[in-house]
């Protein structure tokens, strides 16, 4: 599908939620509404003339060192490949400061959920029912978000023990029936 | 007759000294490799820059087996505890190699996670820098530290003394 195809068919399944597009050097920008994401990526999933049923990335941006930016201070985009079609997208969700809280995908997506935890630890933003929100990168004890325009880049935090990761261990033996 | 513990005993006896010969003659490197640096101990280690010339044949990947830990590789805060307890698990006595820019001083990333040399963590007898360096180096580094075997000095420099780790919580 092209471009103006994808968003025309988006636009009539989910009118509330698309908010804008944007064409970024050839590929696709849709912004959509947060609280509707989880909807909106089910669609995207699910339909089979959309069919993009690979997640490339999940980005997290802070706006607030950009100059003249008067929206929303985070902003989290959503990179979508369908393997079957070829097409892509990216959908764009602002993310406001006072309640940086966003929908999970890690049901329709499985690589989902470690993204979220990177965008959760490195910028603080929150995903409402995902099964294991904690910090991946940085270590158990670490405080702050450490990719935020406001956090002292070479502020370092020691470690005094590690976390033993069995609380994800189990899950995984659990899911392939060994306990 | 490492480098840890309270001082450095000077060679004075012919016993010392063979007992010294042998050690670093059969050092047991055990590569804690997490990064770049691992590779190029890989090629240090396999037949062209061959470091079982030395001695340092037997790799052994368990600590408790081995006597000079190879830190090869940048290591961060989540991992500080890990190359701890790693160290302790070694017998006396012990060598540290602290290879690359990355486990010297932090490497290129001068940043929130990473460890800014691995002197904070574990004491560390010979220091190689370079991103990685090259294989001899690490060679001359090996026999640097064959060198400090042999003839330990009484007072250690400053550098050298045990450093405990840093918690500033």
């Amino acid at each position: 599908m092209k471009n103006e195809e994808i968003l025309e068919k988006l636009k009539q399944k989910h009118p509330q939620a698309v908010l804008g597009a944007a064409d970024r050097f050839g590929y696709l920008e849709i912004q959509i509404a947060g609280a509707s994401i989880a909807e909106v990526v089910k669609t995207l999933r699910d339909d089979p003339e959309f069919a993009f049923n690979m997640l490339i990335d999940l980005v997290s941006i802070d706006y607030s060192a950009t100059q003249g930016w008067t929206g929303e201070r985070f902003a989290l985009a959503y990179l979508f490949k369908s393997l079957t079609l070829g097409h892509r997208l990216q959908l764009k969700v602002t993310v406001a400061e006072d309640e940086p809280v966003v929908p999970t995908i890690s049901e329709f997506y499985a690589n989902a959920n470690w993204l979220e935890r990177e965008a959760y630890d490195q910028m603080g933003v929150r995903f409402a029912r995902h099964p294991n929100l904690k910090r991946l990168l940085n270590h158990h004890e670490f405080v702050g978000h450490p990719l935020r325009k406001d956090y002292p880049i070479t502020k370092r935090q020691w470690l005094s023990a590690n976390e033993s990761l069995m609380d994800e261990m189990d899950v995984r033996l659990k899911a392939k029936g060994y306990q | 007759m490492g480098m840890t513990g309270e001082g450095f005993p000077a060679v004075t006896t012919r016993r010392d000294a063979v007992v010294a010969w042998g050690q670093k003659n059969s050092l047991w490197p055990m590569p804690f490799g997490t990064a770049c640096c691992a590779i190029e101990f890989m090629g240090v280690a396999a037949s062209v820059f061959d470091i079982s010339r030395f001695g340092a044949e037997l790799v052994r990947f368990s600590p408790r087996q081995a006597d000079l830990l190879l830190v090869a590789g940048t290591v961060t805060f989540k991992q500080a505890p890990i190359l701890r307890q790693i160290y302790e698990q070694m017998c006396e006595p012990k060598w540290v190699i602290s290879m690359g820019v990355c486990a010297s001083a932090g490497g290129f990333y001068n940043n929130y996670c990473t460890v800014q040399g691995i002197d904070q963590v574990v004491p560390v007898d010979v220091y190689i820098s370079g991103c990685p360096p090259r294989p001899e180096a690490i060679l001359e580094a090996v026999l640097k530290l064959q060198d400090k075997i042999s003839n330990p000095q009484a007072v250690p420099p400053a550098q050298f003394k045990v450093k405990e780790p840093h918690f500033d919580y």
